[in-house]
């Protein structure tokens, strides 16, 4: 019952939280694009634009709902409320400081990557549902996209889980603030594994140069052209949480998540999570799309063989490196 | 012989002649294919263009385009107005190029009437002619990574730098004809704008700029591995088919066609200012975007030459006109094609008829359209997002098209 109750406070708290950051993380990317594309972003609504989510969601929440006429009504409904469940469902286990964390599971890390992976089928739902072959496309391209990138992702997430000895992913974070962050010792397996880590998260949460599910240019809006309203809030909000959370767990696999000298944890994994976070919109901002094949051989011939080469390279650090596993 | 014998005969002929739609290998009429409407109502079909793209997964097997939603019957039109209410018309055809819209027609014009047109008038619209390439140019490159990389993405970024430095010419335009876009500035034996005080600084001070902001553009688009992995071998068009098929303009000199009107059939001042044609090889999408850069490179060199060598003299060799029946003609016919930023752009005039003072018949031959017959051709076999890109690297323009 205790746990129950905590784990409520604490998941309410966090996915409070997640919301609000995320109402001001899109502030802050349209500013950030807005100065890379020598323009300014957001400034009426609110001091310096600030409260322009606010606007933009009590927009589409006023937009008529459509519903095509031969969609398959309870999946087409279903789908993005299931996107915002899985993508905030994922927090739960990230640690934000010794003590906030909603729900410390010895198998955190499997629980991300399930959690994590299911959030295709909310995809797919939509692009089948829709009736639409525009968003029939893009939940192809959704499927092949995820179920490819699964396997760099947890090749790459592997990693730490056998430098640490540990699934629980507070106990990964333990271990690099008692011994060394992962990113910089050892070195030569931990810079390609977060990068590998990173590539596929950014394709996870369909981010260019990955996006091509919703490829707005080709697909019209891929998987969400055919929603409207609060569902496509709803698909837009999962979008970011589940970018915002996969920077979150790539801080604390690989950056020593709340580790840092001279200011209390939370600060330290949240400065860390805003980091990645910030450089997901800078890559997207700046670079062009893949196309879908090109994706397919990125992941199959360059970050799989390399994931199991570094999962090997971890197994034998550990067996054969003094002191390298405690 | 009977009529439905002929019939037959036709029609057996007709299915004997190879039909580029079905001799494709990947063409499989009993594969499950999905017939794909894309466009007219589509971001990134550059306007109102459709193409119905019939696909097998996500390959083209057969792609048909579909022109015509943006007809305004412009040649009618021509037959009705008369000579000198004509230029602000045709602005609207190529409505990125519109300068040198205004050129061929107004040269086609002067070649029906017999005007001649004073060096002066002829070197300024050189410089009109490139700064407007130029402009043209950024404009294609922007919206050709929009449709690379999506107007939420790294494209827009390019895009808006783009449009950025196209405003810096505008605005050159603006000083000399008080307006940004349609600039009903060439009359029938000149111009009708000089030249303003300090033009010619501002010129090279703009010229100065976009020289030095290219290589930017080109570490973002051309450079970029991206880029490269989506454009090399992409939309392969062969040189003797974009010949057969009327191509001119920079996608023609892509597939390798030495070709350029400036050069082969010079007008305006180009006998005096040569123009170094750019040949691309390959003529994959690649090549067309190096085209596109190395002419803009080219022009700008051209008007930095040039602005400084503007003859003194009249800008007008022809009575200005103040009334619509002052410009008549008995009749003949005349055709004249200038290179525009996008090809040939061509000018067909039949004088004479009912009334003297307005064309017989105009008929307008527009590059895009002739680019556009290659899409059948070149996209099956290749992915949807190759459809856009292959789309993109043509540089349509709806407008002209369709007139």
């Amino acid at each position: 019952m205790n746990g129950l109750v905590h784990g409520a406070v604490y998941g309410g708290v966090i996915a409070s939280v997640l919301l609000t950051t995320i109402a001001f993380g899109i502030w802050f990317e349209r500013k950030f694009a807005g100065r890379m594309q020598s323009r300014l972003g957001p400034t009426i609504v609110g001091p310096f634009g600030l409260l322009q989510s606010v606007a933009d969601v009590v927009k589409l929440l006023q937009k008529e709902d459509i519903v095509p006429r031969d969609a398959d009504r309870p999946l087409f409904d279903l789908a993005p409320v299931l996107a915002a469940l899985f993508s905030l469902g994922v927090a739960a286990v990230v640690p934000f400081s010794p003590t906030i964390i909603a729900s410390d599971l010895d198998v955190g890390v499997l629980y991300i990557l399930a959690v994590g992976g299911l959030m295709v089928i909310p995809t797919f739902m939509a692009g089948w549902a829709s009736n639409n072959k525009f968003a029939l496309i893009g939940g192809m391209r959704a499927i092949a996209q995820s179920v490819s990138y699964g396997v760099p992702l947890v090749l790459a997430v592997l990693v730490p889980v056998i430098l640490s000895g540990t699934l629980s992913v507070s106990g990964i974070v333990t271990y690099q603030a008692n011994h060394h962050w992962f990113l910089t010792w050892p070195v030569f397996i931990g810079v390609p594994a977060f990068a590998i880590y990173y590539m596929a998260m950014l394709a996870e949460s369909n981010r260019i140069p990955f996006d091509i599910p919703e490829a707005e240019s080709e697909l019209v809006a891929g998987v969400t052209t055919e929603y409207t309203g609060a569902k496509f809030t709803l698909f837009y909000m999962a979008e970011y949480v589940h970018t915002l959370v996969g920077s979150a767990v790539g801080a604390a696999l690989f950056l020593g998540g709340w580790d840092g000298p001279f200011a209390p944890g939370l600060h330290w994994m949240v400065l860390k999570t805003l980091v990645l976070f910030t450089v997901v919109y800078w890559v997207r901002w700046s670079l062009l799309r893949l196309r879908s094949d090109q994706l397919m051989v990125l992941c199959w011939k360059w970050l799989t063989p390399i994931g199991v080469l570094l999962v090997l390279g971890a197994a034998a650090w550990v067996q054969f490196v003094p002191g390298g596993f405690q | 012989m009977e009529m439905s014998e002929a019939h037959a005969v036709l029609a057996s002929a007709r299915r004997a002649r190879v039909d580029p739609h079905l001799s494709i290998k990947t063409y499989d009429p009993e594969a499950d294919m999905m017939l794909l409407h894309f466009g007219p109502q589509h971001p990134s079909t550059h306007g109102v263009f459709r193409m119905d793209l019939h696909l097998d997964g996500e390959i083209v097997v057969k792609a048909t385009p579909y022109v015509g939603y943006l007809h305004r019957a412009v040649e009618k039109l021509c037959e009705k107005l008369s000579y000198v209410m004509l230029t602000p018309i045709v602005d609207k055809n190529d409505y990125v190029a519109p300068m040198t819209n205004e050129q061929a027609l107004n040269m086609a014009f002067e070649k029906l009437l017999g005007v001649e047109v004073p060096r002066r008038a002829r070197w300024l619209r050189t410089i009109l002619a490139e700064l407007q390439r130029v402009a043209s140019h950024l404009l294609w490159l922007g919206t050709f990574t929009l449709d690379l990389g999506g107007a939420l993405g790294g494209g827009s970024t390019l895009f808006l730098h783009c449009f950025r430095e196209r405003e810096l010419i505008l605005d050159l335009f603006e000083d000399l004809t008080g307006a940004r876009f349609h600039y009903n500035t060439h009359t029938i034996g000149g111009n009708r704008h000089d030249l303003p005080a300090g033009f010619a600084a501002k010129v090279k001070q703009v010229v100065a700029v976009i020289e030095a902001r290219l290589p930017e553009y080109a570490a973002l688009s051309l450079d970029n591995g991206i880029f490269k992995a989506r454009t090399t071998g992409v939309g392969v068009l062969d040189g003797d088919l974009a010949l057969e098929l009327g191509i001119t303009g920079p996608v023609l000199r892509a597939s390798g066609v030495d070709h350029d009107l400036r050069r082969d059939a010079p007008y305006h001042a180009y006998d005096e200012l040569p123009v170094n044609v750019v040949v691309g090889h390959g003529g994959d999408c690649r090549a067309r975007a190096e085209v596109r850069f190395a002419e803009m490179r080219e022009s700008l060199r051209l008007v930095r030459d040039a602005i400084d060598g503007v003859p003194e003299g009249p800008i007008n060799g022809y009575k200005p006109i103040r009334q619509p029946t002052m410009a008549k003609s008995t009749g003949g016919q005349v055709y004249v094609g200038i290179e525009t930023p996008r090809g040939e752009l061509g000018t067909f005039v039949i004088g004479g008829g009912d009334t003297p003072t307005s064309p017989y018949r105009l008929k307008i031959r527009p590059p895009s359209l002739h680019s556009l017959s290659a899409l059948p051709y070149i996209l099956p076999g290749q992915t949807v997002s190759d459809a856009v890109a292959i789309l993109g690297s043509l540089d349509p323009i709806m407008g002209e098209v369709d007139r």
